[in-house]
């Protein structure tokens, strides 16, 4: 069975919402949806406090190159344009809507019947994909319109379509991919046409054999797309590990996927370009795991855009008594929230809720020098020895240990016998080096 | 509910391996070897494992207490490791203040001088021993012989070791052959039987633990690998050279503390190199100048003068063998 070869960890997989199938949790009172929900800038309020709104209407709109316009997830009155705290932690612009009814935008389709006609050309495909306001699904929110405009030079072979899921825990993209695996894969069929690709890889590991089997049966109807059953390893979701698990190519130093003629797009993403292109819906919803050991009822959420999680949470049985930790994303590459107080944003794929015996690390004991976290690095460094540098207060020379090549995965901290912050003096290093790269090219 | 939530970057989890169950692991693959020692030497031996341990760890005690006054990490198990190897390094009949000696410079000069676990360059238990060989040279080469050989030969008490007796024989221009007729069977040398210290006559004991300790992941098999290798290949062509002179490869590996070394004292991980590429060279490195110092050195043996000379170079072996990055070798046919 394929998979990446450098490096990688396999952390207790703990699934515990695997066999739960997607459920509609209901409308919000008021939702407050944040500004800050894509990777770039973001995008302007075209709403004004009092204005009256229906389900899909564009409230912010991205005019910058990297940027994703934001539609209202639900139909009432705005209340506000203000700063909250949003799932980052941060006080970001927000908007907040008191919710009247459940009125939708006549444009969009909400149907249920399956269009698999695709009549969209190539520039409408991404011209809708732009208007919609759709994100990287799988957390890291970069705008799917921009991925899709391959650079001049450059030309496109191959879309790889991640359902990996490596994280623990988390299972909306295996339930995206056994619930609406039919409309995903017409997703990825318009992805296809976006790119002008002939063929495409579903990478997917083998914790999820009922998702392998399912698309396998859907891939025979349609042309060039493969389904690639993966070795479980973390961090076979990252983009450079999942093109060289998939179609083994290796994406240079520095580089991006397409470099080596790869687009990478997530199940989540795909349902989205679903929606869009076909069925005219901009992304105002998507599935949320809730999980964890204390959780009563881990589940899978189809939940609007702007929904306080404390609805999700209460949707999984509440928040056990022993709750020391909530996580936005998975145990490995998710934030810690400081407060519940805050709404679904575009890029939660899950929250995870950790007891006090699992929420500290465990204590710190000197390096024994085991080597550990050099075998375990997917991306090839000493995570050692960029910690000392920055320890030391010589993060600047971590440059030449291509520390930018991080992707912040964790595997080095999870495998550390001794508990070292590594991946914690890695950041400090990452954030040093990226100030000197930028001063260097004023 | 908690008011306060836990906030720490990610990652949320971490594996089940912590230092303590590496450091009793190695504890757990030196018992095989411990039992052997037991057998064939009898109550020296316990006493003498007895009194290294008690002394490693009271040592790493007393100075993190009173001299560092830091917090006591004894638990790790790392200082049990120190006083086991230390004991398994010298011979049946040391006295018992020697043994206390040697663990002091083991701990308190070579490990904790330097910080304590992880920071100590060299293996303090090699130092231990090196530096008992150098202060009592007579103590530490007097080798007694296994209870098993006294059975037969009640008069000899002690010996001198295999390879001991090949070397000075071939200085005094006996022929090997001829010097092959002093020496244990191969099969003796396997299971044991025959003078040493206490852990090095064991191959099968030591190669069980070995064995336990790359199935527990504790250790990789480069290091252990390509020093066995390196010393088979390097003896088998001065075997094919002159076979008059120097003696057949096997005698090699199973005489003196080649396992014991290549598989417990080279794979610390503290001491060797930190990539797979550096340690098969940290190897290769302890298996040359291992060779080298048993055919062409001043003594019969050069296992622990190879480890700790590999010591040393660790720091320029990690400079120069960083770990492959991805995205450098750049094949995508």
């Amino acid at each position: 069975m394929k998979t990446f070869k450098l490096g990688g960890v396999h952390p207790k997989e703990n699934k515990l919402s695997s066999n739960q199938k997607i459920k509609e949790i209901g409308l919000p009172k008021t939702a407050t949806i944040s500004l800050t929900q894509c990777l770039g800038a973001s995008p302007e309020p075209v709403v004004v406090k009092g204005d009256k709104v229906k389900v899909g209407q564009l409230i912010a709109k991205g005019n910058a190159f990297i940027s994703a316009n934001i539609h209202t997830s639900v139909s009432g009155t705005v209340t506000k344009v203000d700063d909250a705290v949003d799932a980052s932690g941060f006080r970001r612009k927000s908007i907040v809507i008191d919710v009247e009814g459940d009125e939708w935008l006549e444009t969009i389709d909400r149907s249920t019947i399956i269009n698999n006609n695709i009549v969209a050309s190539k520039d409408e495909i991404i011209a809708k994909i732009k208007e919609a306001g759709i994100v990287g699904m799988g957390g890291a929110t970069f705008p799917t319109h921009v991925k899709l405009m391959v650079p001049q030079g450059k030309k496109a072979q191959s879309l790889i379509i991640n359902g990996v899921e490596c994280e623990p825990y988390l299972t909306s993209d295996h339930r995206v991919m056994l619930e609406r695996g039919e409309e995903m894969m017409i997703g990825v069929r318009i992805l296809m046409k976006a790119l002008e690709v002939e063929s495409a890889y579903i990478g997917i590991e083998n914790n999820k054999k009922d998702a392998i089997d399912y698309l396998s049966k859907l891939s025979e109807k349609s042309l060039g797309i493969h389904i690639v059953p993966l070795k479980v390893k973390y961090p076979q979701g990252g983009e450079k590990q999942l093109i060289k698990a998939a179609v083994n190519r290796e994406v240079p130093s520095g580089k991006l996927p397409i470099e080596v003629g790869c687009v990478v797009q997530n199940v989540g993403t795909a349902l989205a370009v679903y929606e869009a292109v076909q069925k005219n819906k901009p992304l105002i919803d998507r599935v949320v795991t809730v999980t964890g050991t204390s959780v009563k009822n881990p589940c899978n959420l189809l939940a609007r855009i702007g929904t306080p999680i404390s609805m999700l949470l209460e949707e999984a049985g509440g928040v056990p008594e022993d709750t020391k930790k909530v996580i936005n994303g998975g145990p490995m590459m998710g934030k810690a929230l400081n407060t519940l107080e805050v709404n679904v944003v575009k890029g939660m794929s899950g929250l995870v809720i950790m007891p006090e015996s699992e929420s500290k690390r465990p204590s710190t004991a000197n390096c024994i020098r085991c080597a550990k976290c050099t075998f375990v690095c997917p991306m090839g460094l000493a995570p050692y020895q960029i910690s000392l540098m920055t320890e030391s207060g010589n993060a600047a020379l971590a440059e030449d240990e291509r520390v930018m090549d991080c992707m912040e995965c964790g595997s080095c901290s999870y495998t550390c016998p001794s508990a070292r912050p590594l991946l914690d003096n890695i950041r400090v290093a990452k954030n040093k080096v990226g100030l000197i790269i930028r001063s260097r090219a004023k | 509910m908690a008011n306060l939530l836990t906030i720490s970057g990610s990652p949320h989890v971490s594996t089940n391996q912590s230092i303590n169950k590496i450091m009793w692991g190695v504890v757990i693959a030196l018992v095989p070897t411990m039992l052997v020692s037991f057998w064939y030497f009898g109550l020296g031996a316990i006493i003498l494992t007895l009194t290294s341990v008690i002394a490693c760890v009271l040592f790493e005690f007393l100075i993190q207490k009173y001299l560092l006054k830091q917090e006591s990490t004894v638990t790790d198990g790392s200082a049990v490791i120190t006083g086991i190897l230390l004991a398994l390094n010298v011979p049946s009949n040391l006295p018992i203040w020697m043994m206390i000696v040697g663990a002091l410079v083991a701990i308190g000069v070579a490990k904790m001088t330097y910080g304590g676990l992880g920071k100590n360059p060299f293996n303090p238990a090699l130092i231990g021993r090196v530096f008992l060989l150098m202060s009592f040279p007579v103590n530490m080469t007097s080798w007694p012989t296994t209870l098993a050989q006294r059975a037969i030969l009640p008069d000899v008490i002690t010996g001198p070791t295999a390879l001991g007796i090949i070397k000075e024989g071939v200085a005094k221009g006996e022929t090997v052959q001829q010097l092959m007729h002093n020496v244990p069977s191969y099969t003796d040398m396997f299971i044991g039987n025959m003078g040493g210290s206490l852990g090095e006559v064991s191959a099968i004991a030591i190669i069980l633990g070995g064995l336990f300790m790359l199935f527990r992941k504790i250790i990789s098999w480069h290091i252990p690998a390509s020093f066995i290798l390196t010393v088979f290949v390097f003896t088998g062509m001065l075997f094919y050279i002159d076979n008059t002179k120097f003696v057949d490869p096997v005698f090699h590996l199973l005489t003196g503390g080649l396992m014991l070394g290549a598989i417990f004292m080279a794979t610390d991980m503290v001491t060797s190199p930190m990539t797979k590429s550096g340690m098969l060279l940290f190897g290769f490195g302890c298996g040359l100048l291992t060779v080298l110092i048993r055919v062409w050195g001043a003594y019969p043996e050069g296992v622990s003068f190879a480890i700790l000379i590999m010591n040393a170079l660790v720091p320029l072996i990690n400079k120069g063998f960083k770990p492959k990055k991805f995205g450098e070798v750049v094949n995508n046919g």
